[in-house]
């Protein structure tokens, strides 16, 4: 990395979350122009979205885990929240579910536009309520829902590999449905399927894929140069959304330089970082900022966080495909990610106890959450067999992503300062030694 | 000599501990918080000097804690209720390795390490469940004052199986049972006998090793004292100032400053 002048290097420190901000007005704008319109959108989730499949047809996508969490980081959640619970949705389903389909039933009105309604929805199993979100769908509007359905990890200890006899039998069974896939589509939109269209989508992905991975290996830095709460969201947001175009892969191209040039510069993202944390978990978005500072305030920094891995769909893995052999090497791209996404929410102890190293992590916060059981049942499980493992503290928070009637600042303000205070002793004990 | 005060703003009550250099205790008070928290801290703090006859000037270093501790106005610093409960069990009881500790509204199972410092601690989040609380409501539709409620429970014969700790329910769960013609003593016990299984439930989550020390305000209660030695299979510590243990501990780490002429450990890396 070349010198760079001081105004250059104000330029670029924060525009990663700059940038990130303003591609997300725009594609919010973008789904409002195709909603007043008249159009629909492919519906997919994060969780192995099948982005690339669906650019070659050039489906608008609208990604409804992002347009829900919107409503809460826009302090609008709970108007969303009641009205599909005076709908009949019990309080105890996903939070996401609900806003969305309040969302439906209001037409597409969001605080930052009008979202399209569906014409196709594609999902992976990676998320059993998925299954249950995209049928609603389908009972509103009569639209075909594609389900992908992805062999996750048999048991902890056995990942196979490529060329593993398991591994080859799962990705042809992803393949055969990616055709299935790509048939659907070609009925739907009239278009034939073009494959060199798929290539040039895949190598965006790729440069992507090549740069996320970089950002976050980069934030083994000390002080750590992002953080994976508040940053880490934006980037993920684009990192789904813009997901195999051109503008994505400059994004992370881009954030991959700045990046570097904070590492270069030793730029962290508090004044002093004196505590290098993990998050498990999904943010509470109804407090997403303040929830940071509860950390921050003690000189507590994300460095990392299991978020940033599943709500990618496992693209913090970096996998690349091979342009050669398209279509087979997006079966192996979405059996190896999306399996890694579940992994990272169902056995997340051996990846957290990778990072302790990698990342010099001081201590971890699994942070489950009321409205969605997937990421938060085997939380308790989990951090014992990490704390089996290693010996680093751990703090486990309760509150909600969407649902602030959940979410009580007072008490977890007050864990998180027992927290830190044993973290700090813990820290002096040693020095003591 | 000078002194070192902790001052534990708890959601019912408040209390306010003196330690001397020699960290023995030399003046206590526990008053209701009620509405007004901030007099409410100040009404301890000055009741604890005046039984102590020591003057406000000779209190080198004051640390509130409890849920009300960032309106101890008069205090030096804040520490968390979790810290304090463990650093004060600990030093009551050297041998601790957990602590339960059983407020008006929480209920806190807390690991410590043998100088107090807190390794991992659980809480019951957002629901008054399987606290104090629930004791103080199942007394009210009982009729029976707190302080008889555990040694009415203890002449139970046959303990009812109450099926919830939920204080908002408290009332007609006891009214159901009292209804069936069961005896008032049998329902208490069960009642007791319900709470301290949801509390193992906290403890097992931090690892439950010996000894286990038992604080906070219903450490008072005879009948649970006894339910949770039935339950564990060993008595647990209890001291005569079990509701005074998180005002110790802040008391104890007041000390720190008054001795080392520093902030106190807790709260080093944030000053």
């Amino acid at each position: 990395m070349g010198t760079k002048s001081v105004q250059e290097g104000q330029e670029i420190v924060g525009r990663g979350v700059r940038e990130g901000a303003r591609l997300f007005r725009e594609w919010f704008d973008g789904m409002t122009g195709v909603a007043e319109a008249g159009g629909t959108a492919a519906y997919v989730f994060v969780m192995g979205s099948l982005a690339e499949v669906l650019r070659v047809f050039d489906y608008p996508m609208v990604f409804p885990e992002i347009h829900a969490l919107q409503t809460a980081v826009r302090r609008a959640s709970h108007e969303y929240l009641n009205e599909a619970e005076d709908h009949g949705y019990s309080p105890d389903i996903c939070g996401y579910v609900k806003a969305d389909l309040a969302i439906q039933m209001r037409g597409g009105d969001h605080p930052m536009g009008r979202i399209p309604p569906p014409g196709l929805a594609v999902l992976t199993n990676a998320c059993n309520t998925y299954i249950k979100w995209a049928e609603a769908w389908e009972r509103m509007y009569r639209i075909p829902v594609f389900t992908l359905d992805v062999p996750g990890t048999r048991r902890a200890e056995a990942v196979t590999a490529p060329g593993d006899p398991d591994f080859e039998n799962d990705r042809r069974y992803v393949a055969g449905q990616i055709d299935e896939l790509i048939a659907l589509c070609e009925q739907r939109t009239g278009r034939a399927f073009d494959l060199d269209r798929l290539r040039e989508v895949l190598r965006h992905t790729n440069e992507m894929s090549r740069a996320w991975r970089r950002v976050l290996e980069l934030n083994a830095s000390r002080p750590g140069v992002f953080n994976a709460i508040t940053d880490g969201t934006v980037y993920l947001g684009v990192a789904n959304a813009f997901r195999g175009t051109p503008e994505g892969a400059q994004f992370f191209t881009d954030l991959v330089e700045e990046m570097e040039y904070k590492a270069a510069n030793g730029l962290g993202v508090v004044e002093e970082e004196k505590h290098r944390l993990v998050f498990v978990g999904v943010p509470c978005y109804p407090i997403f900022r303040r929830f940071n500072e509860l950390f921050t305030e003690w000189g507590g920094v994300f460095v990392t966080s299991t978020y940033l891995w599943f709500a990618s769909g496992g693209a913090d893995l970096g996998f690349e495909y091979d342009l050669e052999r398209p279509l087979e090497s997006l079966a192996e791209g979405v059996l190896i990610s999306v399996r890694h996404a579940m992994d990272s929410m169902f056995y997340q102890d051996r990846a957290l106890v990778d990072s302790v190293a990698q990342y010099g992590i001081d201590g971890v916060v699994y942070h489950p959450i009321k409205s969605c059981r997937t990421t938060s049942a085997g939380m308790a499980d989990n951090r014992r067999a990490f704390m089996q493992a290693v010996d680093v503290p751990s703090l486990f928070i309760e509150s909600d992503m969407m649902d602030k009637r959940v979410v009580s600042e007072a008490q977890m303000k007050n864990r998180i300062d027992a927290f830190f205070e044993g973290l700090n002793a813990r820290r002096l004990q040693r020095a003591a030694v | 000599m000078a002194y070192a005060a902790g001052v534990d703003v708890g959601s019912t009550q408040t209390k306010a501990v003196l330690l001397d250099e020699s960290r023995q205790i030399v003046a206590r008070a526990l008053i209701d918080t009620g509405a007004n928290v901030v007099k409410a801290a100040e009404n301890a703090y000055v009741e604890a000097l005046q039984a102590g006859r020591i003057q406000e000037e000779e209190v080198a270093y004051v640390v509130g804690t409890g849920y009300g501790r960032y309106r101890v106005t008069f205090g030096n610093t804040q520490v968390t209720e979790i810290s304090c409960h463990g650093r004060g069990a600990v030093h009551i009881f050297p041998e601790t390795h957990t602590v339960l500790d059983m407020g008006g509204q929480d209920t806190k199972a807390i690991r410590v390490s043998p100088t107090g410092e807190i390794l991992d601690f659980c809480m019951n989040d957002k629901c008054a469940a399987g606290t104090g609380r629930f004791l103080g409501a199942a007394a009210a539709a009982l009729e029976i004052p707190l302080p008889d409620l555990g040694g009415t429970a203890l002449k139970a014969e046959r303990p009812v199986r109450i099926s919830t700790t939920c204080t908002v329910f408290a009332e007609s769960e006891v009214l159901s049972w009292l209804g069936r013609g069961k005896k008032v003593e049998d329902i208490l016990l069960g009642v007791h006998q319900s709470i301290a299984s949801r509390s193992i439930g906290l403890l097992r989550r931090v690892g439950i090793e010996p000894q286990v020390t038992f604080t906070g305000g219903v450490a008072k209660n005879i009948g649970m004292i006894q339910v949770l030695n039935d339950a564990l299979g060993f008595d647990v510590n209890v001291s005569d100032d079990s509701h005074f243990m998180g005002a110790i501990g802040a008391a104890l780490f007041a000390l720190d400053y008054v001795l080392g002429s520093r902030v106190p450990a807790a709260r080093e890396a944030q000053a």
